[in-house]
This record gives structure tokens, C-alpha cells and sequence, in this order.
């Protein structure tokens, strides 16, 4: 990690635990007033919890490019998230990848482990609405070169938010179910470009990668039956449907420099099951256009609400005001 | 091999744990239903949660249009069922009313909502 890096990540680290303790505390579990909102698959969510996803799993055949056949990517992760203050949390992840080209061997192995430090800075019960500032660091050369781990980090400050439509108004009351949350990031990498020196017959190739700031952006819009059955009208929906979110994720990344290329990303609609003490989502994953590449998949999560679980342990912030 | 066995091993574990925990109190369902018009009024209004209540912390007001409470402030979590918080209600006349509720379940979380229910002639 050079100087610059270094430094940012620092002040955003030191702006967060500087800022602690300069709000009301907050509910786990993604509440806001009557608002829940649930853990989403492809985008991180607004707030900061006790949770864990176990095992989040994905599949996908991708696209051929360049010298890269057709590859089916099959990932298995992990992520844990701990509050230390009510409002600030760090986040740790780990990803099993499986790459299987046609054709060619099968790599396995850990992609880059990832640390993350969300702070929810603001909370507004009456009209729904929760943001979050954080930084992700991606650790370069934690995971395998066999599957694509990159030897450098990557630095994303990010911007979170979740807004609740309940304050709309009586005549449009089937519509105060929705919700809107969404994250805006900017992923910059530790190295401008990578230098690969292969030799050939006695020959020395260089490949020069470049590596572009990228904006991570996306967002999920969700319908909640609990909501619609709790708050606005009972429609008579039997358990276990009663628990559902329908949602729409849109994930998407726009390399901004050094020739990064088109917006790519992926649509996934799906469903979330909000239990007492898990949730459960499956979404299908559609590229959103050729640049994409490859065949539709699918992303599946089992998550756990460690504050219901543990509520005297390791489900309460480290540190209460 | 051994990496399965760890993490079937915490799921074990974890499913376990959670014969024993308790969670966020959610409406499960209510008497009237939400945004239901019903024909005469109701003797109580009786709020169904997922999760046993604290009683000294858990309260329902059931207000008229014009934002008057006009329940009779004798709100309970029921004896034998402490999932169930009721008030009772003097003779409605006909209108809009709506319940406000606002519930600690007995691991200390809070949770709040309200809706509105309708007494037709």
C-alpha cells in the first residue's frame, strides 16, 4: 500500500470512531421506525448489525474474452459483521472460488479476503430513512493467484443508503411497503497497473494490465408483505409466505480511467424470507448487457440475525453508550 | 472434507442456540384486522407478536381522527399468553381509528408500528 492509500484510509477510519457517539443508538437488524430492512445478496445494506451470512452461494457461467474461455464461476463466501458502538461496525469476508473453464483445468481457492468499517451516521424513524458511510479494503495477495486474487488492495470508500416508502401518502397506501436501498462506492486500487514478465523460449514477454478506478454502484428495490400485513392491510397471506420480500438488485461497476472499458453489472430479482432468527434469499443473476457477458445465474444466502440469536453475548455492540 | 465438517458443525451450533433465543417482536396479526372496516364496534383491540412482550414496557393507544385516544388505558399482555397485548374500547361510534403500538420483547428489543381499522354503521 503506497503513502496516498495509506493516509485515506486512515482519515476515513479516524472520521468514523471520531464521529461515534454523536448520535441516538441504533436497533440492530435493519429497523428503522416500522421499517425492516432485510440483509440484500448482491448489495450491502444500509445499516449495521450483528449478522452473518453462511454460506452466501453464487454460480455463473461467464462469458469468453480474449484468450479466456467460457468459465463456470462458482463462489462460496462468508461474512461476519460485528458492532463495536451501536452505530459503527467491521465487517470480515472470505470467498471459495471454483473456476472451471471449458476445456481447461479446474482452479480452486480463496479469492482476497476483505475488511470493512460501516459507520450508520443518521437514522430517521418517522420517515424511514437510514445512511451509512464505510470503507471496504479488499487485502491484495491474501487469496490465490490460481483463481484471479489480485497482488495489489483495493480501497472503497462507499456511501450507504435505505429509504422506506410508509410516509407516502393514504391514497397511495399499497405502495408503503416499498423500499429503496442503494450503495454508491469508488474502488481504487493500491496499483495503477500490474506487470506480468513471462518467458518464451528463452524470450522475455511483458503484459502491462492497467488497473482503473471503478464505480461500484447499485441498488434494491423490495416489497415487504410483513409490512403490507402489519401496517397498511392484513390481505389474509398464509405463513411462511407472509414473510417474504420480493426484491430487484441491480449491481453494477463503471471503470472510470485508464481504459477500464463499459458499465457492466447484473440485474437479480429474487425473494427474501425474513424469519425470527435467519433469513433466506435466492435471486436469479442476469447480465445487463454484452459488455456482461455470460449466462444468467443464480445467487442464494443463508443469513443469520446474531442480535436475535445472542442477544446477551455476542449479538450486542462491544461497546454500549 | 474437514472444512465441510466445521462449517456443518457451526450451523449445528448455531440452529441449536436458537432453541433458547429470542428475538424482535413483530405484529404477527390483529383483532380488528389491519386495515379492515368491521360493522359495529369492538369490545378490544388484541394485538398478536411473534415474541413474548415485556408488560411494564409495552403499550397500545387506539386514537379517533382527530388524534384522541379513546381506549380505556387499560392496556395488558394477556396472563396466559404473552404474545397477546389488548385494551378495551368504550362504544365506538363510526369513523377511521387507529392503533398505535409500541412493544419491548423480553430480551429487550424494541419495536413500533401502527395501523388503522374502520367502524362502519
Amino acid at each position: 500500500m503506497n503513502y496516498s492509500y495509506r493516509a485515506l484510509a486512515s482519515t476515513l477510519v479516524a472520521c468514523a470512531l471520531a464521529s461515534v457517539g454523536g448520535t441516538d443508538s441504533a436497533f440492530a437488524h435493519g429497523l428503522a421506525g416500522k421499517r425492516f430492512f432485510p440483509a440484500t445478496l448482491a448489495t450491502d445494506d444500509p445499516f449495521v448489525a450483528d449478522e452473518l451470512s453462511l454460506p452466501t452461494y453464487s454460480s455463473r457461467k461467464t462469458a469468453a474474452s480474449g484468450d479466456e474461455p467460457v468459465t463456470r464461476e462458482t463462489e462460496w463466501s462468508a461474512e461476519f459483521t460485528k458492532r463495536i458502538t451501536p452505530n459503527l461496525g467491521l465487517g470480515f469476508e472470505a470467498t471459495y472460488l471454483r473456476l472451471s473453464p471449458e476445456g481447461g483445468d479446474v482452479q480452486k481457492g480463496f479469492d482476497n479476503f476483505a475488511v470493512g468499517l460501516k459507520y450508520q451516521f443518521y437514522k430517521n424513524d418517522e420517515h424511514e430513512t437510514i445512511l451509512s458511510a464505510g470503507v471496504d479494503w479488499d487485502i491484495g495477495g491474501s487469496g490465490a493467484k490460481r483463481v484471479g486474487a489480485e497482488s495489489f488492495s483495493t480501497f472503497t470508500p462507499t456511501f450507504f443508503f435505505g429509504k422506506g416508502f410508509g410516509d407516502l401518502p393514504e391514497s397511495t397506501q399499497f405502495l408503503r411497503p416499498f423500499a429503496l436501498t442503494g450503495v454508491v462506492g469508488l474502488a481504487i486500487p493500491s496499483r495503477a497497473s500490474t506487470t506480468t514478465v513471462t518467458v518464451e523460449d528463452d524470450e522475455t514477454i511483458e503484459s502491462v494490465e492497467r488497473n482503473p478506478n471503478v464505480l461500484t454502484w447499485g441498488f434494491a428495490l423490495q416489497y415487504s408483505i410483513p409490512y403490507l400485513q402489519s401496517f397498511v392491510k392484513d390481505v389474509g397471506i398464509p405463513a411462511p409466505f407472509n414473510r417474504m420480500i420480493p426484491v430487484v438488485e441491480f449491481s453494477l461497476q463503471t471503470p472510470l480511467n485508464r481504459d477500464g472499458g463499459a458499465t457492466t453489472g447484473t440485474v437479480n430479482p429474487g425473494v427474501i424470507w425474513a424469519g425470527r432468527y435467519i433469513q433466506l434469499g435466492i435471486e436469479a443473476v442476469i447480465p445487463i448487457n454484452a459488455h456482461t457477458g455470460g449466462k444468467t445465474g443464480v445467487i442464494a444466502q443463508l443469513h443469520f440475525f446474531l442480535d436475535d440469536i445472542f442477544p446477551r453475548s455476542i449479538g450486542r455492540p462491544l461497546f454500549e453508550h | 472434507m474437514k472444512r465441510s465438517a466445521c462449517v456443518i458443525a457451526l450451523l449445528a451450533w448455531l440452529l441449536a442456540s436458537m432453541q433458547s433465543a429470542h428475538a424482535h417482536a413483530f405484529l404477527d396479526h390483529a383483532a380488528p384486522a389491519v386495515g379492515s372496516t368491521i360493522h359495529g364496534s369492538p369490545a378490544e383491540v388484541r394485538l398478536w407478536f411473534t415474541q413474548e412482550l415485556e408488560p411494564a414496557f409495552s403499550t397500545i393507544r387506539v386514537l379517533d381522527q382527530s388524534g384522541k385516544q379513546v381506549d380505556k388505558a387499560d392496556k395488558a399482555v394477556d396472563r396466559d399468553d404473552k404474545t397477546l397485548l389488548r385494551v378495551s374500547l368504550p362504544q365506538l361510534p363510526p369513523g377511521t381509528y387507529q392503533v398505535v403500538w409500541r412493544v419491548l420483547s423480553v430480551d429487550t428489543h424494541v419495536t413500533e408500528g401502527d395501523f388503522r381499522f374502520e367502524v362502519a354503521p
